[in-house]
């Protein structure tokens, strides 16, 4: 990779810069480095690439991309290697602090500072869980409260303890994950809080989980106190239908999914964000709004299951490639946008082009359950598809609608809307 | 309980002692200590700055609004220079954004010009009052509705935390003895001495200055006096996302009422964006919990001033207490014949008066009969870690990370700390003995994901640098 300087940065050109070493970049960079023998380089914030399933310590990893069942760590540890194995550099233990298509990325390492620009970039950085404050939950603020990434970190790489008896807040698929980390912490789940009316993850997984895990799934409440002035004592629960609050005892609360896009570098890269989800808007080829600039997993679905953002990564290859042969060819950000419905709250990609996007499914969030959805598609008041669907929709989990719906609408049209209907 | 640090006993006798390491607290010992003394200060926190000072809205305050011939004037208004040279001279990051003050009806409107006439009394002439079209210029993102308003280009930001650490590193490079998590609990009046009792033992003292804050009335009763009580306000804040910073350059204030400058949107040094605070009085000296009602009130005020700040990211919500008291004035005043001062009833105002306080108390000790001269042997003043956005950082800096690559390994990557800045302030004269001091001192976990990243690896770094026997970090709170 050839290097130079940049005031007191060191720079560096590799073809294709990719920001987050995760599910998705990593297998960006393994095929763009290894089939089509391209110089990428990956920049990892954390000492260790991986991502998120690095500190899930439970098997359901790696079934839609490398067709396998395994653990998080050692998911993880396979989507490097692979990296690696194929030609890409991988920095670990290296933070972008700034991001623009045009002027590169500043990264900060412990070997010094680094500009690196790329002829492509594909921005990886995933989602986190909207954290206590963000919720706004009122209330003391006592050591004892986590977020399940928070959770995780602590006992599956850090072998810390929590506490004894622990809420969950969220009935998502992370909160079950949350769950298991308690139970190997050594830590009872007194109650699963959801302000749904039911649990947001799939029943049969719930009816399992409180079968497995024998705590109750409390939902139709919110958590509208904390309690506990050094160490957590007690959260009051209202019940969302008659406002009846009670005292519900625990040392230990983790407040699970409710994802926001690490959005940092798009937003100050200047790229389109969806005013809800706030990811970056993108097409079918998962390019952003600005030349040269893609994205890719949960940074662009906050969030779906680590195996389709790493298939996200293999979507983008092509694109990617295509773009560096003939870097002039990008489409109009001005083209129509798919705009999604209540109780549809995101839809992605939300930018109308030709081709299909990564598994022929476009990825979309509701906010309320739909037991049998049926979903309409328009474009200039003209139907392009109606179709009902096998699988529920409901909130906390990622709702997958197959793309042919699509197929008919033209960048060059208005807005497509999509809409979803059904009994609960 | 916590061991306190500096770690060492406490001396059986000591000339004078502060109770109270407060911001205020803080400059009166490092005042102090500047003189040929032997001088205590005591906490009964944990930390420096823990109570009051650290839920601040940290703005370093021209005076404009305050009441003119009012003690708090003068002090304010000479505080501000002293504060401001000396952050430039220790590393307190501050920026002169200016304030902007907003009518929203006709009658805040008809209160500007008493306003400005107020600014002048109290000495400060850069006010101009702007129309509608200047504020929309200046603040583009300001809600509908604004009539006219009142510049103070003077009025600044500062980081709070910062500066009671300054204050307290060189009182205690200069020799005094800081004793954090003590508690005093009573006093014996003696000829010579005041007996402090306190969890940690008794303390002599030939000298006592009370400037405890939110115990400051209890402390004054033990000397027989009621001059005044404490009843701790309650201020709610909400912190948005640095996302939000490029919605607003300046500080953005309400026309102020009877009850306090009401609330404020402004930047913080930090680059986030800070809303609040709320007013409510309580009987709790403790209590610093947030409440539905406080933080919905704010959502309000929000709405009104700056309504695209309400789409942004919460980063962090919290509460502070003021020491408010039933005077409009600070009570700062010496007993000669029990050799005792009291420096109560400080508000908000606190922090940008802080070096004048400080200033004005130790003067006044010397004209009621402590018996000291300056030293000679003073030690320079320290240097603080920036924590300041708008001042380069080490993780910005080749040149730091070419000497020491800690500085170049990020751990928060929200704030951007770095493993270096954590290991220095282990190593710093008043090092942290818990998660939220290392907030105050670092920024680490301060940041939008609130440890989702970097919770786990900040504790172990907390717990290897405490060199495993110190206490597990007992506290995260935010400020």
């Amino acid at each position: 990779m050839s290097t130079g300087t940049a005031g007191p940065a060191t720079l560096v050109t590799p073809e294709v810069l990719i920001v987050g070493g995760g599910p998705a970049g990593l297998t960006a960079a393994r095929v763009l480095a290894g089939a089509h023998r391209r110089r990428v380089l990956v920049v990892e914030r954390e000492r260790q690439a991986g991502g998120i399933p690095r500190h899930c310590d439970h098997t359901g990893f790696g079934l839609r991309d490398l067709r396998r069942v395994l653990s998080g760590p050692s998911y993880a540890g396979r989507l490097v290697a692979a990296a690696e194995e194929a030609g890409a550099e991988i920095w670990d233990g290296a933070t972008v602090t700034s991001w623009s298509a045009e002027h590169g990325a500043e990264v900060t390492t412990p070997r010094g500072l680094f500009t690196v620009r790329a002829g492509a970039t594909v921005l990886a950085t995933g989602a986190r869980e909207r954290s206590r404050p963000a919720r706004m939950i009122p209330g003391d603020r006592p050591e004892g409260i986590y977020t399940t990434g928070l959770l995780q970190n602590l006992v599956h790489l850090h072998h810390g303890r929590v506490g004894e008896q622990a809420v969950i807040l969220g009935a998502e698929l992370v909160s079950w994950s949350a769950a298991l980390t308690l139970r190997q912490a050594g830590c009872d789940v007194v109650a699963m809080v959801t302000a749904h009316e039911r649990p947001e993850s799939y029943s049969a997984l719930t009816a399992l989980g409180r079968r497995a895990l024998r705590f109750p799934v409390i939902s139709g409440h919110r958590v509208v106190r904390i309690i506990g002035r050094d160490r957590l004592e007690a959260v009051e629960l209202e019940n969302a239908a008659t406002g009846r609050r009670r005292l519900q005892g625990c040392d230990t609360l983790v407040v699970t999914g409710d994802w926001v896009p690490d959005v940092e570098l798009a937003r100050s890269g200047g790229l389109d964000l969806d005013r809800v989800s706030r990811s970056p808007v993108v097409d079918s080829d998962l390019r952003t709004s600005v030349p040269g600039g893609f994205a890719a997993g949960n940074l662009i679905h906050p969030v779906d299951t680590a195996d389709v953002a790493a298939l996200d990564g293999r979507h983008v290859a092509r694109p990617v490639l295509r773009w560096l042969d003939d870097p002039g060819a990008w489409p109009s950000p001005e083209g129509a946008r798919v705009v999604a419905r209540p109780p549809l709250r995101w839809i992605s990609p939300g930018r109308v082009a030709a081709g299909a996007p990564p598994r022929s499914r476009h990825l979309s969030w509701v906010d309320r359950r739909i037991g049998v959805p049926v979903v309409t598609v328009t474009q200039d008041g003209r139907v392009l598809g109606r179709r009902r669907l096998m699988w529920p929709a409901a909130p906390g989990r990622v709702f997958r609608i197959p793309s042919d719906l699509f197929a008919a609408a033209s960048p060059a049209g208005g807005d497509v809307v999509v809409e979803v209907d059904g009994r609960p | 309980m916590t061991p306190s640090v500096p770690t060492g006993r406490l001396p059986d006798r000591v000339d004078v002692t502060v109770i109270g390491a407060g911001v205020v607290g803080a400059a009166v010992a490092r005042e102090l200590s500047a003189l040929d003394l032997e001088v205590a200060v005591v906490e009964s926190r944990h930390d420096v700055g823990d109570a009051t000072s650290k839920a601040n809205t940290a703005i370093l305050h021209t005076g404009f609004d305050a009441t003119p011939g009012t003690l708090e004037s003068a002090l304010v208004s000479r505080g501000y220079g002293l504060l401001r040279a000396y952050a430039q001279v220790v590393g307190i990051p501050v920026e002169q954004t200016g304030a902007v003050l907003v009518a929203w009806t006709p009658e805040e409107l008809a209160e500007l010009p008493a306003l400005e006439r107020t600014a002048v009394a109290n000495g400060y002439t850069e006010s101009a009052m702007v129309g509608p079209d200047a504020l929309y210029r200046d603040v583009p993102a300001l809600g509908p509705g604004a009539l006219g308003g009142l510049t103070v280009p003077g009025e600044s930001l500062i980081c709070s935390w910062t500066t009671a650490l300054a204050f307290a590193t060189e009182a205690v490079e200069r020799g005094a003895h800081l004793r954090l998590g003590c508690r005093v609990e009573g006093m014996s009046r003696q000829v010579e001495h005041t007996v402090l009792h306190t969890t940690y033992g008794d303390l002599a003292s030939r000298w006592v200055v009370n400037v405890a804050g939110l115990a400051s009335d209890l402390v004054d009763g033990w000397f027989g006096y009621r001059r005044f009580t404490v009843t701790p306000r309650r201020g709610e804040l909400l912190v948005y996302d640095k996302q939000a910073r490029s919605l607003v350059d300046r500080i953005v204030l309400p026309v102020p009422t009877s009850r306090g400058k009401g609330v404020l949107v402004a930047p913080t040094v930090y680059g986030n964006v800070m809303l609040g605070p709320t007013a409510d009085d309580r009987d709790d000296r403790d209590d610093t919990s947030t409440s539905e009602t406080g933080l919905s009130f704010l959502l309000e005020k929000g709405a009104t001033v700056l309504p695209a700040l309400l789409d942004e990211e919460v980063t962090a919500a919290y509460a502070g207490l003021r020491a408010a008291t039933e005077h409009k004035d600070y009570v700062i005043d010496v007993d000669a014949s029990q050799r005792y001062a009291v420096v109560g009833g400080i508000r908000s105002t606190g922090l940008t008066a802080s070096m004048a306080i400080a200033g004005h108390v130790t003067a006044a000790l010397l004209d009621a009969g402590l018996d000291a001269a300056r030293r000679r042997d003073l030690p320079g003043p320290p240097r603080m870690p920036n924590l300041g956005e708008s001042f380069p950082r080490p993780y910005q800096r080749a040149d730091l990370i070419a000497t020491d690559g800690s500085y170049g390994r990020v751990v928060c990557f929200c704030e951007r700390v770095t493993a270096g800045e954590i290991r220095d302030a282990f190593a710093s004269t008043i090092p942290p003995t818990s998660l939220g001091g290392l907030r105050r001192r670092t920024r680490a976990l301060n940041g939008r994901c609130q440890g989702f990243y970097c919770g786990a690896e900040v504790r172990r770094l907390f717990a290897a640098f405490q060199g495993g026997a110190g206490p597990s970090p007992a506290t995260t709170e935010a400020r």
